[in-house]
Protein backbone atom coordinates (compact mmCIF):
# COMPACT_ATOMS: atom_id res chain seq x y z
CA UNK A 1 0.00 0.00 0.00
CA UNK A 2 1.46 3.40 -0.79
CA UNK A 3 0.70 5.51 2.09
CA UNK A 4 1.57 8.47 2.53
CA UNK A 5 3.33 9.91 5.88
CA UNK A 6 -0.01 10.79 7.44
CA UNK A 7 1.02 12.22 11.01
CA UNK A 8 -0.83 10.59 13.87
CA UNK A 9 1.49 11.83 16.50
CA UNK A 10 -1.14 10.34 19.30
CA UNK A 11 -1.01 6.92 19.18
CA UNK A 12 -2.26 6.29 22.17
CA UNK A 13 -5.97 7.83 20.86
CA UNK A 14 -8.56 6.43 23.62
CA UNK A 15 -10.77 5.93 20.16
CA UNK A 16 -10.99 2.08 21.20
CA UNK A 17 -11.94 3.14 24.42
CA UNK A 18 -16.08 3.21 24.26
CA UNK A 19 -17.60 6.28 25.06
CA UNK A 20 -21.07 7.65 25.10
CA UNK A 21 -23.38 8.53 21.57
CA UNK A 22 -24.24 12.00 22.02
CA UNK A 23 -25.34 12.71 18.74
CA UNK A 24 -26.55 10.45 15.95
CA UNK A 25 -26.90 11.40 12.06
CA UNK A 26 -29.67 8.97 10.69
CA UNK A 27 -30.68 8.54 7.15
CA UNK A 28 -30.03 12.77 6.55
CA UNK A 29 -30.87 14.33 3.06
CA UNK A 30 -29.99 17.90 2.77
CA UNK A 31 -31.64 19.70 -0.23
CA UNK A 32 -30.86 23.11 -1.23
CA UNK A 33 -34.45 24.23 -3.21
CA UNK A 34 -34.15 20.77 -5.56
CA UNK A 35 -30.13 20.23 -5.47
CA UNK A 36 -29.39 17.50 -2.75
CA UNK A 37 -26.47 18.51 -1.26
CA UNK A 38 -26.55 15.46 1.41
CA UNK A 39 -28.01 12.03 0.32
CA UNK A 40 -28.54 9.62 3.31
CA UNK A 41 -25.60 10.28 5.73
CA UNK A 42 -25.62 7.84 8.61
CA UNK A 43 -23.21 8.45 11.26
CA UNK A 44 -22.52 8.84 15.41
CA UNK A 45 -21.03 11.16 17.50
CA UNK A 46 -19.39 10.20 20.36
CA UNK A 47 -19.30 12.03 23.80
CA UNK A 48 -15.88 14.00 24.53
CA UNK A 49 -14.86 13.09 21.59
CA UNK A 50 -13.36 14.80 18.55
CA UNK A 51 -15.02 14.13 14.81
CA UNK A 52 -13.48 15.54 12.17
CA UNK A 53 -15.71 15.48 8.70
CA UNK A 54 -13.13 15.01 5.38
CA UNK A 55 -13.65 15.20 1.81
CA UNK A 56 -13.51 17.14 -1.26
CA UNK A 57 -14.14 21.16 -1.96
CA UNK A 58 -18.26 21.23 -2.44
CA UNK A 59 -18.69 17.73 -1.04
CA UNK A 60 -21.13 18.76 1.80
CA UNK A 61 -18.86 19.11 4.97
CA UNK A 62 -20.52 22.28 5.91
CA UNK A 63 -24.14 21.40 5.05
CA UNK A 64 -24.04 18.46 7.22
CA UNK A 65 -22.77 20.26 9.71
CA UNK A 66 -24.63 22.68 9.78
CA UNK A 67 -27.36 20.11 10.33
CA UNK A 68 -26.60 18.99 13.87
CA UNK A 69 -27.47 22.57 15.50
CA UNK A 70 -29.99 23.25 13.02
CA UNK A 71 -28.53 26.22 10.74
CA UNK A 72 -29.85 24.82 7.70
CA UNK A 73 -32.73 26.62 9.12
CA UNK A 74 -31.32 29.58 8.43
CA UNK A 75 -30.76 29.06 4.51
CA UNK A 76 -34.29 29.92 2.76
CA UNK A 77 -34.86 26.95 0.44
CA UNK A 78 -32.81 24.38 2.67
CA UNK A 79 -34.89 21.33 3.52
CA UNK A 80 -33.51 18.53 5.89
CA UNK A 81 -35.01 14.99 5.39
CA UNK A 82 -34.04 12.46 8.41
CA UNK A 83 -33.32 12.63 12.05
CA UNK A 84 -30.46 14.27 13.95
CA UNK A 85 -30.80 12.92 17.74
CA UNK A 86 -29.09 15.02 20.43
CA UNK A 87 -29.02 12.50 23.47
CA UNK A 88 -31.48 10.48 21.59
CA UNK A 89 -33.83 13.12 21.26
CA UNK A 90 -34.83 14.46 17.08
CA UNK A 91 -33.75 18.04 17.01
CA UNK A 92 -36.13 18.56 13.85
CA UNK A 93 -38.79 16.84 15.27
CA UNK A 94 -42.54 19.84 15.61
CA UNK A 95 -42.14 21.33 19.12
CA UNK A 96 -38.20 21.59 19.06
CA UNK A 97 -36.67 24.59 20.50
CA UNK A 98 -33.98 25.88 18.18
CA UNK A 99 -32.68 28.00 19.97
CA UNK A 100 -32.43 25.59 22.89
CA UNK A 101 -30.35 23.15 20.51
CA UNK A 102 -28.30 26.01 19.21
CA UNK A 103 -27.71 26.31 23.04
CA UNK A 104 -26.59 23.34 23.82
CA UNK A 105 -24.84 22.67 20.25
CA UNK A 106 -22.56 25.64 19.98
CA UNK A 107 -20.63 26.71 16.67
CA UNK A 108 -17.70 28.12 15.51
CA UNK A 109 -17.30 29.27 11.93
CA UNK A 110 -14.56 29.69 9.70
CA UNK A 111 -13.59 33.33 9.42
CA UNK A 112 -13.51 34.29 13.25
CA UNK A 113 -16.42 36.30 13.60
CA UNK A 114 -16.00 38.77 16.88
CA UNK A 115 -18.99 41.06 17.44
CA UNK A 116 -18.22 44.53 17.46
CA UNK A 117 -17.79 44.85 20.82
CA UNK A 118 -15.36 44.33 23.86
CA UNK A 119 -13.69 41.19 24.06
CA UNK A 120 -15.37 41.06 27.75
CA UNK A 121 -19.37 41.55 26.03
CA UNK A 122 -18.43 39.32 23.24
CA UNK A 123 -17.46 36.35 25.48
CA UNK A 124 -20.68 37.95 28.15
CA UNK A 125 -22.99 38.30 25.12
CA UNK A 126 -24.46 34.50 25.64
CA UNK A 127 -24.33 34.81 29.02
CA UNK A 128 -26.24 37.59 29.00
CA UNK A 129 -29.11 36.77 26.43
CA UNK A 130 -29.62 33.51 29.59
CA UNK A 131 -30.18 36.31 31.74
CA UNK A 132 -27.31 36.36 33.77
CA UNK A 133 -26.89 40.03 34.96
CA UNK A 134 -24.80 39.59 38.19
CA UNK A 135 -21.16 41.21 37.68
CA UNK A 136 -19.25 38.38 39.83
CA UNK A 137 -20.85 35.34 37.95
CA UNK A 138 -20.11 37.11 34.74
CA UNK A 139 -16.62 38.09 35.86
CA UNK A 140 -16.33 34.51 36.93
CA UNK A 141 -17.11 33.01 33.95
CA UNK A 142 -15.50 35.05 31.38
CA UNK A 143 -12.32 34.28 32.92
CA UNK A 144 -12.66 30.89 33.36
CA UNK A 145 -14.35 30.81 29.45
CA UNK A 146 -11.13 32.68 28.26
CA UNK A 147 -8.85 30.59 30.28
CA UNK A 148 -10.20 27.53 28.59
CA UNK A 149 -9.54 29.17 25.57
CA UNK A 150 -6.49 29.88 26.28
CA UNK A 151 -6.63 33.81 25.35
CA UNK A 152 -6.84 35.12 29.04
CA UNK A 153 -3.27 35.49 29.33
CA UNK A 154 -3.22 38.06 26.18
CA UNK A 155 -6.33 39.94 27.25
CA UNK A 156 -6.59 40.22 30.90
CA UNK A 157 -4.54 43.49 30.96
CA UNK A 158 -7.32 44.66 28.81
CA UNK A 159 -10.50 43.15 28.71
CA UNK A 160 -12.27 46.41 27.44
CA UNK A 161 -10.88 46.52 24.22
CA UNK A 162 -12.79 45.59 21.13
CA UNK A 163 -12.23 41.79 20.12
CA UNK A 164 -11.90 42.74 16.68
CA UNK A 165 -8.85 44.28 17.54
CA UNK A 166 -7.22 40.93 18.16
CA UNK A 167 -4.92 39.15 15.69
CA UNK A 168 -6.44 36.25 13.40
CA UNK A 169 -5.49 33.33 15.53
CA UNK A 170 -6.62 35.14 19.12
CA UNK A 171 -10.03 36.78 17.24
CA UNK A 172 -10.88 32.78 17.19
CA UNK A 173 -10.08 31.90 20.34
CA UNK A 174 -11.97 34.65 21.47
CA UNK A 175 -15.11 33.08 19.10
CA UNK A 176 -14.34 29.75 21.25
CA UNK A 177 -14.69 31.47 24.47
CA UNK A 178 -17.55 32.98 23.74
CA UNK A 179 -19.10 29.42 22.19
CA UNK A 180 -17.90 27.50 25.57
CA UNK A 181 -19.09 30.47 28.04
CA UNK A 182 -22.56 29.14 27.35
CA UNK A 183 -21.63 25.42 28.13
CA UNK A 184 -22.57 24.26 25.25
CA UNK A 185 -22.63 20.30 25.39
CA UNK A 186 -21.49 20.01 21.35
CA UNK A 187 -19.03 22.37 19.50
CA UNK A 188 -19.46 22.24 16.18
CA UNK A 189 -16.22 24.12 14.41
CA UNK A 190 -16.25 24.77 10.72
CA UNK A 191 -12.89 24.84 9.51
CA UNK A 192 -12.20 26.95 12.60
CA UNK A 193 -7.66 27.65 11.48
CA UNK A 194 -8.37 27.67 7.71
CA UNK A 195 -7.69 31.53 7.98
CA UNK A 196 -5.01 31.50 10.54
CA UNK A 197 -1.49 30.97 10.25
CA UNK A 198 0.34 27.52 11.22
CA UNK A 199 1.17 28.72 14.55
CA UNK A 200 -2.31 30.11 15.46
CA UNK A 201 -3.32 26.66 14.08
CA UNK A 202 -1.34 24.79 16.27
CA UNK A 203 -2.51 26.97 19.29
CA UNK A 204 -6.00 25.92 18.42
CA UNK A 205 -5.81 22.53 17.72
CA UNK A 206 -3.84 21.66 21.82
CA UNK A 207 -6.79 23.56 22.38
CA UNK A 208 -9.39 21.25 21.00
CA UNK A 209 -7.45 18.39 22.89
CA UNK A 210 -7.54 19.79 26.38
CA UNK A 211 -11.51 21.01 25.02
CA UNK A 212 -12.93 17.41 24.65
CA UNK A 213 -12.70 16.85 28.08
CA UNK A 214 -15.74 19.01 28.29
CA UNK A 215 -17.27 19.23 25.47
CA UNK A 216 -17.88 16.61 22.59
CA UNK A 217 -16.12 18.48 18.80
CA UNK A 218 -17.22 17.70 15.18
CA UNK A 219 -14.85 19.69 12.93
CA UNK A 220 -14.83 20.44 9.12
CA UNK A 221 -11.33 20.03 7.34
CA UNK A 222 -10.08 20.11 4.70
CA UNK A 223 -7.18 19.80 5.76
CA UNK A 224 -6.33 15.63 6.31
CA UNK A 225 -3.01 16.24 8.34
CA UNK A 226 -5.01 18.20 10.69
CA UNK A 227 -7.78 15.23 11.01
CA UNK A 228 -5.31 12.80 11.49
CA UNK A 229 -3.45 14.93 14.36
CA UNK A 230 -6.19 16.18 16.10
CA UNK A 231 -9.30 13.43 15.60
CA UNK A 232 -10.76 10.60 17.48
CA UNK A 233 -13.26 9.59 14.15
CA UNK A 234 -13.57 10.80 11.01
CA UNK A 235 -15.64 10.54 8.42
CA UNK A 236 -14.90 10.93 4.58
CA UNK A 237 -17.53 12.17 2.72
CA UNK A 238 -17.26 12.37 -1.03
CA UNK A 239 -19.55 13.40 -3.97
CA UNK A 240 -21.96 11.61 -6.50
CA UNK A 241 -22.04 12.09 -10.28
CA UNK A 242 -24.86 14.20 -9.21
CA UNK A 243 -23.17 15.90 -7.08
CA UNK A 244 -24.59 14.88 -3.96
CA UNK A 245 -22.28 14.31 -1.20
CA UNK A 246 -22.63 11.21 0.71
CA UNK A 247 -20.79 9.52 3.64
CA UNK A 248 -17.91 6.87 1.66
CA UNK A 249 -16.06 6.20 5.30
CA UNK A 250 -16.59 6.45 9.09
CA UNK A 251 -14.13 4.99 11.58
CA UNK A 252 -11.94 5.49 14.18
CA UNK A 253 -9.41 8.01 13.13
CA UNK A 254 -6.37 5.35 13.15
CA UNK A 255 -8.26 2.95 11.46
CA UNK A 256 -9.44 5.03 8.70
CA UNK A 257 -6.01 6.38 8.33
CA UNK A 258 -3.67 3.31 8.39
CA UNK A 259 -6.07 0.80 6.89
CA UNK A 260 -9.38 2.53 4.84
CA UNK A 261 -12.07 -0.28 3.94
CA UNK A 262 -12.81 2.17 0.72
CA UNK A 263 -10.63 1.89 -2.17
CA UNK A 264 -11.77 5.42 -2.44
CA UNK A 265 -10.50 6.70 1.05
CA UNK A 266 -7.07 5.11 0.39
CA UNK A 267 -7.18 7.19 -2.67
CA UNK A 268 -7.95 10.67 -1.01
CA UNK A 269 -5.78 9.91 2.06
CA UNK A 270 -2.85 9.07 -0.51
CA UNK A 271 -3.26 12.43 -2.51
CA UNK A 272 -4.51 10.63 -5.73
CA UNK A 273 -7.84 12.36 -5.69
CA UNK A 274 -9.28 15.29 -4.12
CA UNK B 1 -13.39 20.56 42.56
CA UNK B 2 -15.00 21.57 39.41
CA UNK B 3 -16.07 24.94 38.80
CA UNK B 4 -19.61 25.91 39.21
CA UNK B 5 -22.15 25.56 35.82
CA UNK B 6 -23.77 29.27 34.90
CA UNK B 7 -27.25 27.15 34.48
CA UNK B 8 -26.85 27.01 38.78
CA UNK B 9 -27.75 30.90 37.69
CA UNK B 10 -29.85 30.37 34.85
CA UNK B 11 -34.09 29.55 35.04
CA UNK B 12 -34.31 28.23 31.36
CA UNK B 13 -38.25 27.69 31.60
CA UNK B 14 -38.41 30.98 32.67
CA UNK B 15 -36.56 32.46 29.66
CA UNK B 16 -38.23 29.79 27.52
CA UNK B 17 -42.00 31.51 28.37
CA UNK B 18 -40.38 34.96 28.60
CA UNK B 19 -38.88 34.44 24.50
CA UNK B 20 -42.33 32.78 23.42
CA UNK B 21 -44.56 35.82 24.89
CA UNK B 22 -41.99 38.36 23.25
CA UNK B 23 -41.61 36.05 20.06
CA UNK B 24 -45.47 36.43 19.72
CA UNK B 25 -45.96 39.62 20.33
CA UNK B 26 -42.66 40.84 18.04
CA UNK B 27 -44.33 38.67 15.45
CA UNK B 28 -47.91 40.12 15.54
CA UNK B 29 -46.57 43.85 15.48
CA UNK B 30 -44.42 43.00 12.35
CA UNK B 31 -47.84 41.27 10.75
CA UNK B 32 -49.54 44.41 11.69
CA UNK B 33 -46.95 46.99 10.06
CA UNK B 34 -45.87 44.77 6.93
CA UNK B 35 -50.48 44.94 6.76
CA UNK B 36 -49.77 48.91 7.08
CA UNK B 37 -47.14 49.07 4.62
CA UNK B 38 -48.45 47.33 1.99
CA UNK B 39 -52.09 48.48 2.45
CA UNK B 40 -51.55 52.29 0.48
CA UNK B 41 -49.47 50.65 -2.21
CA UNK B 42 -52.65 48.10 -3.30
CA UNK B 43 -55.12 50.71 -2.45
CA UNK B 44 -53.32 52.88 -4.75
CA UNK B 45 -53.09 50.24 -7.36
CA UNK B 46 -56.45 49.51 -7.18
CA UNK B 47 -58.18 52.72 -7.33
CA UNK B 48 -55.97 54.19 -10.39
CA UNK B 49 -56.73 50.71 -11.88
CA UNK B 50 -60.33 51.00 -11.46
CA UNK B 51 -60.71 54.39 -12.50
CA UNK B 52 -58.26 55.09 -15.17
CA UNK B 53 -58.44 51.47 -16.37
CA UNK B 54 -61.73 52.91 -17.53
CA UNK B 55 -60.96 55.04 -19.98
CA UNK B 56 -58.22 53.41 -21.49
CA UNK B 57 -58.27 52.58 -25.41
CA UNK B 58 -55.85 52.81 -28.25
CA UNK B 59 -56.25 56.33 -29.02
CA UNK B 60 -54.86 57.39 -25.91
CA UNK B 61 -52.15 55.90 -27.10
CA UNK B 62 -52.10 57.84 -30.49
CA UNK B 63 -53.88 61.01 -30.40
CA UNK B 64 -52.96 64.62 -29.47
CA UNK B 65 -55.81 66.04 -27.06
CA UNK B 66 -59.24 66.71 -28.72
CA UNK B 67 -59.78 70.44 -28.09
CA UNK B 68 -61.13 71.21 -25.05
CA UNK B 69 -64.81 70.05 -23.88
CA UNK B 70 -64.87 67.72 -26.86
CA UNK B 71 -64.53 63.75 -26.10
CA UNK B 72 -62.01 61.91 -27.62
CA UNK B 73 -58.51 62.25 -27.90
CA UNK B 74 -55.39 60.92 -26.26
CA UNK B 75 -52.03 62.50 -24.22
CA UNK B 76 -49.48 60.89 -27.36
CA UNK B 77 -47.91 64.57 -26.79
CA UNK B 78 -47.42 63.49 -23.40
CA UNK B 79 -46.16 59.93 -23.77
CA UNK B 80 -43.62 61.27 -26.67
CA UNK B 81 -42.00 64.21 -24.19
CA UNK B 82 -41.75 61.83 -21.53
CA UNK B 83 -39.92 59.40 -23.40
CA UNK B 84 -37.55 62.20 -25.38
CA UNK B 85 -37.02 63.89 -21.75
CA UNK B 86 -35.93 60.63 -19.96
CA UNK B 87 -34.09 59.43 -22.59
CA UNK B 88 -32.17 62.69 -22.76
CA UNK B 89 -31.98 62.19 -18.84
CA UNK B 90 -30.85 58.86 -18.64
CA UNK B 91 -27.87 59.49 -21.33
CA UNK B 92 -27.17 62.41 -19.45
CA UNK B 93 -26.82 61.27 -16.17
CA UNK B 94 -26.49 57.28 -15.79
CA UNK B 95 -22.87 57.29 -17.55
CA UNK B 96 -21.67 60.08 -15.45
CA UNK B 97 -22.95 58.67 -12.53
CA UNK B 98 -21.25 55.52 -13.55
CA UNK B 99 -18.23 56.75 -14.20
CA UNK B 100 -18.06 58.71 -10.91
CA UNK B 101 -19.30 55.67 -8.65
CA UNK B 102 -15.99 53.80 -10.57
CA UNK B 103 -13.85 57.15 -9.30
CA UNK B 104 -15.03 56.60 -5.66
CA UNK B 105 -14.50 52.62 -5.39
CA UNK B 106 -10.96 53.37 -6.70
CA UNK B 107 -10.23 56.67 -4.64
CA UNK B 108 -12.80 56.22 -2.04
CA UNK B 109 -10.47 58.65 0.44
CA UNK B 110 -9.08 61.32 -1.75
CA UNK B 111 -10.54 65.07 -1.58
CA UNK B 112 -12.34 64.83 -4.78
CA UNK B 113 -13.92 61.85 -3.46
CA UNK B 114 -15.24 63.59 -0.41
CA UNK B 115 -16.49 66.72 -2.11
CA UNK B 116 -18.53 64.33 -4.75
CA UNK B 117 -20.12 62.05 -2.01
CA UNK B 118 -21.06 65.18 -0.10
CA UNK B 119 -22.35 67.27 -2.88
CA UNK B 120 -24.33 64.28 -4.60
CA UNK B 121 -25.81 63.56 -1.20
CA UNK B 122 -26.73 67.37 -0.90
CA UNK B 123 -28.11 67.02 -4.62
CA UNK B 124 -30.83 64.35 -3.49
CA UNK B 125 -31.85 66.45 -0.74
CA UNK B 126 -32.33 70.00 -3.00
CA UNK B 127 -36.34 70.16 -3.61
CA UNK B 128 -37.03 69.53 -7.51
CA UNK B 129 -38.61 72.36 -8.08
CA UNK B 130 -35.69 74.27 -6.48
CA UNK B 131 -33.82 72.49 -9.50
CA UNK B 132 -36.64 73.64 -12.33
CA UNK B 133 -35.71 76.97 -11.08
CA UNK B 134 -31.94 77.06 -11.84
CA UNK B 135 -33.10 74.78 -15.18
CA UNK B 136 -35.30 77.88 -16.21
CA UNK B 137 -32.79 80.65 -14.98
CA UNK B 138 -29.68 78.66 -16.90
CA UNK B 139 -31.01 76.84 -19.78
CA UNK B 140 -34.42 78.81 -20.48
CA UNK B 141 -33.79 82.00 -19.88
CA UNK B 142 -30.31 82.20 -21.92
CA UNK B 143 -32.42 79.97 -24.78
CA UNK B 144 -35.17 82.34 -24.57
CA UNK B 145 -37.52 79.50 -24.82
CA UNK B 146 -38.80 76.75 -22.80
CA UNK B 147 -37.82 73.05 -24.14
CA UNK B 148 -37.65 69.43 -24.16
CA UNK B 149 -33.59 70.43 -23.81
CA UNK B 150 -34.22 72.32 -20.46
CA UNK B 151 -36.86 69.42 -19.12
CA UNK B 152 -34.29 66.66 -19.65
CA UNK B 153 -31.38 68.26 -18.11
CA UNK B 154 -33.33 69.01 -15.00
CA UNK B 155 -34.18 65.08 -15.19
CA UNK B 156 -30.96 64.31 -15.54
CA UNK B 157 -29.75 66.55 -12.41
CA UNK B 158 -32.43 64.44 -10.68
CA UNK B 159 -31.24 61.32 -11.61
CA UNK B 160 -27.45 61.99 -11.09
CA UNK B 161 -26.91 61.26 -6.93
CA UNK B 162 -30.12 58.64 -7.00
CA UNK B 163 -27.66 56.94 -9.82
CA UNK B 164 -24.54 57.61 -8.30
CA UNK B 165 -24.88 56.35 -4.69
CA UNK B 166 -26.95 53.30 -5.50
CA UNK B 167 -23.98 52.10 -7.72
CA UNK B 168 -21.28 53.01 -5.66
CA UNK B 169 -22.45 51.29 -3.08
CA UNK B 170 -23.51 47.88 -5.57
CA UNK B 171 -20.23 48.62 -6.72
CA UNK B 172 -18.64 48.49 -2.85
CA UNK B 173 -20.15 45.43 -2.40
CA UNK B 174 -18.13 43.10 -4.66
CA UNK B 175 -14.87 41.48 -3.39
CA UNK B 176 -11.56 43.56 -4.10
CA UNK B 177 -10.51 39.83 -4.75
CA UNK B 178 -12.23 40.03 -8.03
CA UNK B 179 -10.86 43.62 -9.33
CA UNK B 180 -7.23 42.58 -8.09
CA UNK B 181 -7.92 39.17 -10.26
CA UNK B 182 -8.02 40.96 -13.11
CA UNK B 183 -5.96 43.64 -12.29
CA UNK B 184 -2.79 40.46 -11.26
CA UNK B 185 -3.85 39.41 -14.75
CA UNK B 186 -2.25 42.60 -16.24
CA UNK B 187 -5.49 44.15 -16.82
CA UNK B 188 -5.51 47.87 -17.16
CA UNK B 189 -7.73 49.23 -14.53
CA UNK B 190 -10.13 50.51 -16.67
CA UNK B 191 -10.94 47.12 -18.20
CA UNK B 192 -11.37 45.16 -14.83
CA UNK B 193 -14.26 48.16 -13.90
CA UNK B 194 -15.48 47.34 -17.13
CA UNK B 195 -15.22 43.96 -17.68
CA UNK B 196 -15.01 42.09 -14.10
CA UNK B 197 -16.56 44.73 -11.22
CA UNK B 198 -19.49 46.24 -13.24
CA UNK B 199 -20.84 42.97 -14.49
CA UNK B 200 -20.71 41.69 -10.84
CA UNK B 201 -22.41 44.45 -9.26
CA UNK B 202 -25.01 44.87 -12.53
CA UNK B 203 -28.06 43.78 -10.43
CA UNK B 204 -28.08 46.04 -8.28
CA UNK B 205 -26.56 48.59 -10.94
CA UNK B 206 -29.48 48.10 -12.36
CA UNK B 207 -32.09 48.78 -9.75
CA UNK B 208 -30.12 51.62 -8.75
CA UNK B 209 -31.03 52.94 -12.77
CA UNK B 210 -34.31 51.95 -12.61
CA UNK B 211 -35.11 54.06 -9.32
CA UNK B 212 -33.28 57.06 -10.67
CA UNK B 213 -35.74 56.24 -14.08
CA UNK B 214 -38.99 56.14 -12.00
CA UNK B 215 -38.19 59.25 -10.17
CA UNK B 216 -37.32 61.07 -13.62
CA UNK B 217 -40.30 59.97 -15.02
CA UNK B 218 -42.59 60.74 -12.05
CA UNK B 219 -41.28 64.30 -11.25
CA UNK B 220 -43.58 67.19 -12.36
CA UNK B 221 -42.24 70.35 -10.56
CA UNK B 222 -39.04 71.30 -12.23
CA UNK B 223 -40.79 70.50 -15.37
CA UNK B 224 -43.38 73.39 -14.92
CA UNK B 225 -40.06 75.99 -15.49
CA UNK B 226 -38.14 74.26 -18.17
CA UNK B 227 -40.42 71.91 -20.52
CA UNK B 228 -43.63 74.05 -19.77
CA UNK B 229 -45.95 71.71 -21.76
CA UNK B 230 -46.96 71.46 -25.17
CA UNK B 231 -50.43 69.71 -26.50
CA UNK B 232 -49.14 69.53 -30.04
CA UNK B 233 -45.65 68.09 -29.39
CA UNK B 234 -45.59 65.22 -31.83
CA UNK B 235 -42.59 63.39 -33.00
CA UNK B 236 -43.88 62.37 -36.32
CA UNK B 237 -45.23 65.40 -36.71
CA UNK B 238 -41.89 67.16 -36.70
CA UNK B 239 -40.50 64.32 -38.58
CA UNK B 240 -42.74 64.63 -41.69
CA UNK B 241 -42.68 68.40 -41.58
CA UNK B 242 -38.53 68.47 -41.24
CA UNK B 243 -38.26 65.84 -44.27
CA UNK B 244 -40.95 68.07 -45.99
CA UNK B 245 -38.85 71.04 -46.03
CA UNK B 246 -35.36 69.21 -46.31
CA UNK B 247 -34.12 69.72 -43.31
CA UNK B 248 -31.07 67.82 -41.81
CA UNK B 249 -31.23 64.91 -39.44
CA UNK B 250 -29.12 67.47 -36.98
CA UNK B 251 -32.35 70.38 -37.87
CA UNK B 252 -34.84 68.01 -36.97
CA UNK B 253 -33.23 66.74 -33.93
CA UNK B 254 -32.83 70.46 -32.97
CA UNK B 255 -36.76 70.40 -33.25
CA UNK B 256 -37.49 67.58 -31.58
CA UNK B 257 -35.31 68.90 -28.28
CA UNK B 258 -35.86 72.58 -28.84
CA UNK B 259 -39.71 72.51 -28.56
CA UNK B 260 -42.04 72.78 -25.34
CA UNK B 261 -42.85 69.43 -24.49
CA UNK B 262 -44.66 67.48 -22.26
CA UNK B 263 -44.79 64.70 -19.93
CA UNK B 264 -47.58 62.52 -18.21
CA UNK B 265 -47.53 63.66 -14.97
CA UNK B 266 -47.49 67.46 -15.81
CA UNK B 267 -50.42 66.25 -18.29
CA UNK B 268 -51.71 64.43 -15.10
CA UNK B 269 -51.58 67.86 -13.14
CA UNK B 270 -53.31 70.38 -15.63
CA UNK B 271 -55.80 67.53 -16.66
CA UNK B 272 -56.92 66.88 -12.88
CA UNK B 273 -57.78 70.47 -12.25
CA UNK B 274 -59.69 71.39 -15.72
CA UNK B 275 -63.53 71.95 -15.39
CA UNK B 276 -64.12 69.67 -18.12
CA UNK B 277 -65.06 65.87 -17.72
CA UNK B 278 -63.74 64.50 -20.62
CA UNK B 279 -60.08 65.93 -19.24
CA UNK B 280 -60.38 64.53 -15.57
CA UNK B 281 -61.27 61.26 -17.25
CA UNK B 282 -57.82 61.61 -19.60
CA UNK B 283 -55.65 62.87 -16.41
CA UNK B 284 -57.14 59.33 -14.70
CA UNK B 285 -55.82 57.46 -17.84
CA UNK B 286 -52.64 58.99 -17.39
CA UNK B 287 -52.37 58.20 -14.50
CA UNK B 288 -53.06 54.48 -15.54
CA UNK B 289 -50.37 54.93 -18.14
CA UNK B 290 -48.21 55.74 -15.60
CA UNK B 291 -48.47 53.13 -13.42
CA UNK B 292 -48.32 50.69 -16.19
CA UNK B 293 -44.95 52.47 -17.88
CA UNK B 294 -43.31 51.73 -13.82
CA UNK B 295 -44.76 48.57 -13.62
CA UNK B 296 -43.46 47.35 -17.08
CA UNK B 297 -39.80 48.98 -16.62
CA UNK B 298 -39.40 47.18 -13.32
CA UNK B 299 -40.85 44.06 -15.57
CA UNK B 300 -38.41 44.05 -18.14
CA UNK B 301 -35.47 44.25 -15.80
CA UNK B 302 -36.64 42.05 -13.78
CA UNK B 303 -36.75 39.17 -17.09
CA UNK B 304 -33.54 41.14 -18.04
CA UNK B 305 -31.60 40.10 -14.61
CA UNK B 306 -32.96 36.64 -14.11
CA UNK B 307 -31.91 35.79 -18.22
CA UNK B 308 -28.65 36.75 -17.43
CA UNK B 309 -28.30 35.22 -14.06
CA UNK B 310 -29.52 31.78 -15.87
CA UNK B 311 -27.01 32.14 -18.16
CA UNK B 312 -24.33 33.34 -15.80
CA UNK B 313 -24.67 30.77 -13.22
CA UNK B 314 -26.96 28.08 -15.15
N1 LIG C 1 -26.92 28.25 0.63
C1 LIG C 1 -26.77 27.39 -0.39
N2 LIG C 1 -27.64 27.39 -1.42
C2 LIG C 1 -27.50 26.51 -2.44
N3 LIG C 1 -26.53 25.62 -2.54
C3 LIG C 1 -25.62 25.56 -1.56
C4 LIG C 1 -25.70 26.45 -0.42
N4 LIG C 1 -24.66 26.16 0.40
C5 LIG C 1 -23.97 25.15 -0.18
N5 LIG C 1 -24.55 24.79 -1.34
C6 LIG C 1 -24.10 23.71 -2.24
O1 LIG C 1 -24.09 22.51 -1.52
C7 LIG C 1 -22.93 21.76 -1.83
C8 LIG C 1 -22.15 21.47 -0.58
O2 LIG C 1 -21.64 22.69 -0.05
P1 LIG C 1 -20.84 22.79 1.31
O3 LIG C 1 -21.62 22.09 2.37
O4 LIG C 1 -20.50 24.20 1.55
O5 LIG C 1 -19.53 21.95 0.94
P2 LIG C 1 -18.12 21.89 1.68
O6 LIG C 1 -18.26 22.57 3.00
O7 LIG C 1 -17.83 20.43 1.76
O8 LIG C 1 -17.14 22.57 0.78
C9 LIG C 1 -22.14 22.56 -2.86
O9 LIG C 1 -22.43 22.04 -4.13
C10 LIG C 1 -22.69 23.94 -2.70
O10 LIG C 1 -22.66 24.62 -3.94
MG1 LIG D 1 -17.32 24.30 3.81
Amino acid sequence: MTQQPVALNRTDKPAAVASATKMVIRGVSVYYKTFRAIKNVDLPVYENRITAFIGPSGCGKSTLLRTLNRMNDLIPGARVEGKVLLDGEDIYAAGQDVVDIRRRVGMVFQRPNPFPMSVYDNVAFGLRLLGIRQKSILDEVVERSLRAAALWEHVCDNLNQSGMALSGGQQQRLCIARAIAVEPEVILMDEPTSALDPIATLTIEDLLQTLKENFTIVIVTHNMQQAARISDYTAFLSMDDDRAGYLVEFGPTVELFTNPKEKLTEDYITGRFG
Amino acid sequence: MAPESIYAHVNLRRNYRRRKILNTVMLSLTGVTVALAVLPLVWITVYVLLKGGRYLNLALFIHLPAPMGTPGGGVLHAIEGSLVMVLLASLLAIPVALLAAFYLLARPNTAVAQAVRFSTDMLAGIPSIVVGLFGYAVIVVTQKHYSAFAGGVVLAIIMLPVVLRSAEEMLKLVPPEMREGALALGAPEWRAALRVVLPAAMEGIVTGVMLGIARAVGETAPLLFTALGNDHYEIGQIVRQGLHYHQSMGQILGQIFGQPADALPLTLWKYAQQPYQERVQLAWAVAFVLMLFALGLNIAARAWLAYRRRKLYG
